[in-house]
C-alpha cells in the first residue's frame, strides 16, 4: 500500500500541550492552571435563548454567511465599540469559533509561497493554519522587554517582497500583552508602506483591563486592510458553542464565504440564536466576568511580586506569563517539575513559541480560591528551586 | 480605581459573597491600599449600608431541626402611619426573621423561623392574627431550599473542563 498521507500535514509538529495534558488527567488531584477558557458558565439568559431555539425547532441550516438577525447585531457591536462600519450583509460572516475564521481568511488571501508574519508567542494554530494554506509562516519573536507587544521595527524588519499578511493576535494568549492605540498606530504605518494585509485576531477583546480595546481596523486606512476576528467563547463564556466572525472588505470576505460554504455550510444554528442573546442583552455579564478576572489579575501579579517571580503586568485575556529564567531550567522543565512535585500543571511558555523558552503560562481561569491554592504550592516549588539553585 | 464601577459597589460585591475575605486581600485585589479598604468599610457600616455580617447556614445538613414559613398577611393601613406600625408590631418578635411590604395581592410578607410546625402555626394564630389591624394570613411552609441568598443549596460545581486547552 502507498503512503496514504500528505507530507503537509505529515511534517506539522503536534501541540506541545498534548504532552501534559496526558500526564494531569492521569494524575487524580492535580490542580490545574493550564486551562485557556473560562471557569464561568455561559450566562443562564443565553443559554436559555438556545433552548428555545432547539423547542421552537430552529434546527435547520442559517444562511452560509449566518442569521440575518446575528450579522446585524454583529455589525452593532463593532460599530458601537469600534466605530467601524460593515454591511451586515455582505462583510461579515459567522465561524465556527475564531479558529474557523484564522483559517479561512488565511486560505483565501495566501497564495502558494507567500510569507505570512506570525509574531510569536502566541496560540497555537496560526503556524499550523499558514502552513495548510501553502503559505511560509515567518515568525516575529516578541520581546519581554517590549512587553510582548509588536514594535514597527520588528514588523519592517521581518518584511520581504513576498510578505503579504501579519497575523496580529492581541489580546495575546499566552502572554496577556495587549496593543494600545499609539502601539497600533506604528505598525498600521509600516502595513500600509508594505502594502500589507491584516489578520487581527481579537478574541480577547473585552477582556483588556486598563482601558478599551483598540481594533487596527478602526485606524485610518486599514479597514480595507484588516479582517477582524472575534467570537463569543471568551466574552460570553461560551466556548463549546463554537462560534466567532469574521469582518472585513467585501472583496475578501467573499471569498472567504466561499470556503465556508464549502467546507463548514454553516455555524450551528442554536448557538448563533443564543449569541444574538449574548450580543443584545449581555454587556452586564461581560463586565462581570471581566471584573472577576481584573481582580484574579491582581492577586496574581501581587503575590508574583511577594515571591520576587519576574512578571510584567498583563493587561489583557486571562494568562500571566512569568519569566523563570532565575531557576536555570527550561520551560518545559519547570513545569515537569512543578507538575511532578506539586500537582499543579502550568503550560510551557515553548508551546506557543521557541520563544517563549524561559517563560510559563499561568491561566486566571479559576476562581480565587482555587488560585490562592495553586500559588501556595507556586511559593512553596519556588522557594525550594531557589535553595538548590544556590546549594 | 481604573473602572467605571466605584469601589464601594465593587468591595459590598465581594463583600456581599464572602464577609470574612481578609482584608488585605480585598485592597489586592482590588487595587487599592489595605487602609483604603478599612475606611470605607468602616463608613458603611456607620452609614447603616452594612448592617451586619451573617453566616449561610444550610440547616438541613445539620441535626437542628428548622422550620421556615412565608406568611402572607392582610392588614387595614392606619391613618398616619401606614403600615409602619403595624409591621413594627410584627418585627419585634425574636422569631420574625423578615418583614416586607408588598405590592399586589397582600400587604405584608412575614418570614419565620420556628422549632417545629406546631411553633410557627402557634405564633400564626395566637399572636399574628389576634393583632386588631390583622385581617387575614396565608402561612406557607418551605419544605425545601434549592437556593438562597444566591447560594445553590443544592449542588456543588464541579469543574468540568479539559484539564489542559491551548
Amino acid at each position: 500500500m502507498r503512503n496514504p498521507l500528505a507530507d503537509k500535514v505529515v511534517d506539522i509538529k503536534p501541540s506541545g500541550i498534548r504532552k501534559f495534558f496526558d500526564i494531569v488527567s492521569e494524575m487524580e488531584d492535580a490542580i490545574s492552571l493550564g486551562v485557556g477558557e473560562p471557569d464561568f458558565d455561559t450566562p443562564w439568559h443565553i443559554r436559555d435563548e438556545g433552548i428555545y431555539s432547539l423547542e421552537k425547532g430552529r434546527t435547520f441550516y442559517t444562511s452560509n454567511a449566518g442569521l440575518k438577525e446575528l450579522k446585524v447585531e454583529i455589525c452593532n457591536y463593532i460599530k458601537r465599540t469600534q466605530g467601524i462600519e460593515y454591511d451586515s450583509g455582505r462583510e461579515v460572516i459567522v465561524t465556527v469559533g475564531g479558529s474557523e475564521a484564522i483559517d479561512i481568511a488565511l486560505r483565501a488571501m495566501i497564495n502558494a509561497g507567500e510569507e505570512v508574519l506570525i509574531p510569536q508567542p502566541s496560540y497555537v494554530s496560526y503556524e499550523p493554519c499558514a502552513i495548510l494554506a501553502n503559505a511560509v509562516p515567518v515568525i516575529i519573536e516578541l520581546k519581554a522587554e517590549n512587553e510582548f507587544r509588536l514594535t514597527a521595527q520588528e514588523l519592517l524588519d521581518a518584511v520581504t517582497e513576498k510578505t503579504k499578511v501579519l497575523i496580529l493576535p492581541f489580546p495575546n494568549n499566552p502572554t496577556g500583552a495587549i496593543m494600545e492605540r499609539k502601539d497600533l498606530e506604528e505598525v498600521a504605518k509600516v502595513v500600509v508602506e508594505k502594502d500589507l494585509f491584516v489578520i487581527s485576531d481579537e478574541i480577547y477583546a473585552e477582556l483588556t483591563y486598563n482601558g478599551k480595546h483598540v481594533s487596527i481596523a478602526s485606524l485610518p486606512g486599514m479597514r480595507d486592510r484588516t479582517i477582524l476576528i472575534n467570537g463569543f467563547s471568551k466574552a460570553y463564556a461560551m466556548t463549546g458553542w463554537r462560534l466567532g466572525y469574521a469582518c472585513g472588505p467585501e472583496t475578501i470576505m467573499e471569498q472567504m464565504l466561499k470556503i465556508h460554504q464549502f467546507a463548514i455550510m454553516c455555524a450551528p444554528t442554536t448557538s448563533q440564536y443564543a449569541a444574538v442573546e449574548a450580543l443584545r442583552n449581555g454587556d452586564g455579564d461581560v463586565q462581570q466576568m471581566r471584573e472577576a478576572y481584573n481582580q484574579r489579575r491582581r492577586y496574581l501579579l501581587h503575590t508574583f511580586k511577594e515571591m520576587g517571580l519576574e512578571c510584567f503586568e498583563p493587561f489583557g485575556a486571562f494568562y500571566v506569563f512569568p519569566c523563570i529564567k532565575e531557576f536555570g531550567m527550561t520551560s518545559e522543565e519547570f513545569a515537569d517539575r512543578f507538575l511532578r512535585e506539586e500537582k499543579v500543571a502550568v503550560v510551557p511558555g515553548t508551546a506557543f513559541g521557541e520563544c517563549g523558552e524561559g517563560f510559563v503560562r499561568i491561566s486566571y481561569a479559576y476562581s480565587l480560591e482555587n488560585l490562592k491554592a495553586a500559588i501556595g504550592k507556586l511559593r512553596d516549588f519556588v522557594e525550594r528551586l531557589r535553595r538548590e539553585h544556590k546549594g | 480605581m481604573e473602572e467605571t464601577e466605584s469601589m464601594r459597589e465593587q468591595m459590598l460585591a465581594i463583600i456581599e459573597r464572602n464577609s470574612r475575605i481578609d482584608l488585605k486581600e480585598l485592597a489586592v485585589i482590588l487595587g487599592v491600599e489595605e487602609i483604603d479598604v478599612v475606611n470605607e468599610l468602616a463608613a458603611m457600616e456607620k452609614e447603616g449600608i452594612i448592617c451586619g455580617y451573617h453566616t449561610m447556614i444550610d440547616w438541613e445538613k445539620t441535626a437542628i431541626e428548622k422550620v421556615t414559613a412565608l406568611i402572607e398577611v392582610r392588614v387595614t393601613p392606619q391613618r398616619g402611619q401606614g403600615f409602619d406600625n403595624i409591621a413594627e408590631r410584627i418585627y419585634k418578635y425574636p422569631e420574625v426573621n423578615s418583614v416586607y411590604l408588598i405590592s399586589g395581592g397582600y400587604d405584608l410578607l412575614v418570614t419565620l423561623e420556628g422549632k417545629s410546625l406546631k411553633e410557627v402555626s402557634t405564633f400564626v394564630s395566637d399572636k399574628l392574627s389576634t393583632l386588631d389591624t390583622v385581617l387575614s394570613t396565608a402561612t406557607h411552609f418551605i419544605l425545601k431550599k434549592y437556593k438562597d441568598h444566591g447560594t445553590i443549596l443544592t449542588k456543588k460545581y464541579e469543574d468540568e473542563r479539559e484539564k489542559i486547552t491551548p
